[in-house]
């Protein structure tokens, strides 16, 4: 532990440093009535550009990215880069679409995907379904935060063997970031987004320009990287594509972006924004971060050019991959440095992990507690229900770390993002049409679920030696086709599932099932800030009046 | 559609021929023959990597386009 001291003063002072400005946060542009949950849930709808360039890209860009990417890369080579076109296609997705959602959420005083489902399609049985898939997909994505911090925990030296001390220090840390989440709402991580990012920025230029030199320049990192996948026996590595993982590389690029921006806590930072031109000029700005996403993941074969040997798992004869980024720094940097290196990596699990957590907690509130549990809530009661859930949220997500398995928490985000793919029909195509009927979109939703669970537990793992849930390549032969191709599992179900929604909603029009008012108007969907109408319209479930 | 009230301002819309111009950055990433070689390689990178960095920049350059000329 003494030869890591400089990094773990370094780490321990930024840390704090962040904690303060986390409790600073509700005085920062502080409205009259905290208790409302347009306040603590969405910081008012009052970013800029700025704060939402610095609040969305925090958010969608996780510790966990900038950990498990380069690990994966590590690991397996180009197919690991599907992270750059992933965040090349989210941009014009949010564009089209996403705008339509915060016009008519601000138009409605919506707070939560779900929210808009209730009102458009008149059926809080899919809003309710909407809800859980959201909550049970973001719960793991919280957990894996806590895999990032770990990670560079574990590279300090500062976890210990027995379960407590391995986990003392995280434990700690969410404690932190619970109490001020729940003080200062969306206000806390947006303000800690500026440190993260600002020291996320500083390290990886230097990185890439300081590493490089250090390893003899990039075309060497690359035949190093190129050379060790040669010697392995893994069919699917290398430093280029291969025939039969080219689909699995599309399809999951486009799967995950269309996952991304139906994830509870995209949808959370966006609806925070002001106004449309807001939303539309980051749009432009925002791909900044998937450059630097791709620099990251290029770490990856640094660290194989650099021999780094990752640290050991936590079961025996297992290597924990996410340790190869963390490893890398301390080896090559000055310790001062790779303790800031370190707390951009641990401060940059804080920020989405606190997003996360208050959409959960949004959810819960809006649609189950509200919904389903006390209809005349007040504006106070719902702000203080969702402060309570992020606080259980958290709880949930550090007990997921010390009492399971951290592969346990990665298999769940790799189902999370397949399952909440699942919403696609109801929440994006709902956005322009509602031609599918409510119905027709949960027997949808419940045969794409079916369906990405059977073919989840289908898929072995050979280099963890599992049998089940090793991954979300699908091989195509398990369909009858003579090939070894293989393709993203989320895709496949929401095709499924949109297929069973066309094909329900014929059904249920003959059947003349009733299919609710539609509670939105085509305006909606192009409203902007200062529209008129906003204080006339109150959410249906609305008793109290709003500001 | 069954509002009571009637809007205050005519009928709004974003509909603009130029939104056809996103589809190009979601097209594009996705085409891999056209990016999965190594050479010509660019300060090292193969082609793999340095086309698809080059293709966030087209995603900001259409965005940006589409951006302006929809701009009310």
């Amino acid at each position: 532990m003494s030869d890591h001291i400089t990094e773990i003063v370094v780490f321990t002072f930024l840390f704090l440093l962040v904690s303060g400005i986390g409790f600073v946060a509700a005085r920062w542009r502080a409205p009259k009535d905290m208790a409302h949950l347009d306040e603590w849930g969405l910081g008012g709808r009052s970013f800029g550009g700025w704060v939402t360039w610095f609040l969305v890209g925090g958010d969608l860009y996780t510790a966990y990215t900038f950990v498990a990417v380069p690990a994966l890369i590590f690991g397996a080579g180009a197919a690991g880069f599907f992270a750059v076109p992933y965040t090349i296609i989210i941009y014009p997705i949010f564009f089209l679409i996403l705008i339509r959602l915060w016009s008519v959420s601000h138009r409605h005083g919506f707070v939560t995907p779900a929210d808009f489902v209730r009102t458009r399609f008149d059926s809080p049985t899919l809003a309710l379904v909407i809800a859980i898939t959201g909550i049970v997909a973001t719960m793991p994505y919280i957990a894996l935060q806590l895999v990032g911090i770990e990670a560079v925990l574990k590279t300090m030296g500062v976890t210990g063997d027995s379960l407590l001390a391995r986990h003392a220090p995280i434990i700690i840390a969410f404690a932190i970031l619970a109490a001020y989440t729940y003080q200062s709402g969306l206000r806390a991580p947006a303000l800690i987004a500026f440190v993260k990012d600002t020291l996320i920025y500083l390290v990886i230029i230097v990185a890439v320009l300081y590493l490089p030199y250090k390893l003899g320049g990039w075309g060497s990192i690359f035949d190093a990287a190129d050379k060790k996948f040669q010697g392995t026996a893994a069919p699917g590595d290398g430093i280029l594509l291969n025939a039969n993982n080219q689909i699995q590389y599309v399809t999951l690029a486009l799967g995950s972006a269309l996952a991304l921006f139906l994830y509870p806590h995209s949808i959370t930072g966006v609806l925070a924004s002001k106004n449309r031109n807001v939303i539309k000029r980051n749009m432009s700005a925002l791909p900044a971060y998937s450059f630097l996403l791709g620099l990251i993941a290029l770490l990856g074969y640094m660290a194989i050019s650099a021999g780094v040997k990752p640290l050991p798992g936590a079961k025996e004869g297992t290597v924990d991959s996410n340790t190869v980024v963390p490893l890398l720094f301390d080896q090559k940097f000055p310790a001062w440095f790779a303790g800031i290196a370190f707390a951009a990596i641990g401060i940059g699990a804080l920020v989405p992990a606190a997003i996360m957590s208050i959409a959960a907690a949004n959810l819960f509130t809006r649609n189950i507690y509200k919904e389903y549990l006390k209809r005349d809530a007040t504006h106070a009661q719902e702000a203080q229900v969702s402060k309570i859930a992020s606080l259980v949220v958290k709880v949930g997500a550090v007990a997921f770390i010390v009492f399971l398995d951290p592969q346990f928490s990665i298999d769940l985000q790799l189902i999370g993002g397949v399952i909440i793919l699942q919403t696609a029909p109801a929440v994006a195509i709902g956005l322009y049409t509602r031609w599918l009927h409510r119905g027709a979109l949960i027997a949808g939703w419940a045969a794409g679920m079916g369906l990405a669970f059977w073919m989840l537990w289908q898929i072995p793992n050979a280099v963890t030696k599992r049998a089940h849930f090793g991954g979300s390549a699908f091989p195509l032969s398990e369909f009858g086709f003579d090939t070894k191709k293989t393709i993203y599992v989320g895709f496949v179900a929401v095709a499924v599932n949109l297929v069973v929604a066309v094909l329900a909603t014929f059904l249920l029009r003959t059947l003349k099932t009733p299919e609710g008012v539609d509670g939105t108007t085509p305006d909606d969907y192009f409203a902007d800030e200062g529209d008129p109408r906003i204080d006339k319209s109150a959410t249906p479930v609305d008793t109290v009046s709003s500001t | 559609m069954a509002e009571p009230e009637s809007p205050p301002t005519p009928a709004r819309s974003d509909r603009s021929p130029w939104n056809w111009l996103l589809v190009i950055p979601i097209v594009v990433p996705l085409l891999t023959p056209l990016f999965n070689h190594d050479s010509p390689r660019l300060w090292g990178f193969p082609m793999f990597y340095w086309l698809q960095f080059a293709f966030i920049l087209l995603g900001v350059v259409t965005t940006s386009v589409v951006y302006r000329m929809t701009r009310r």
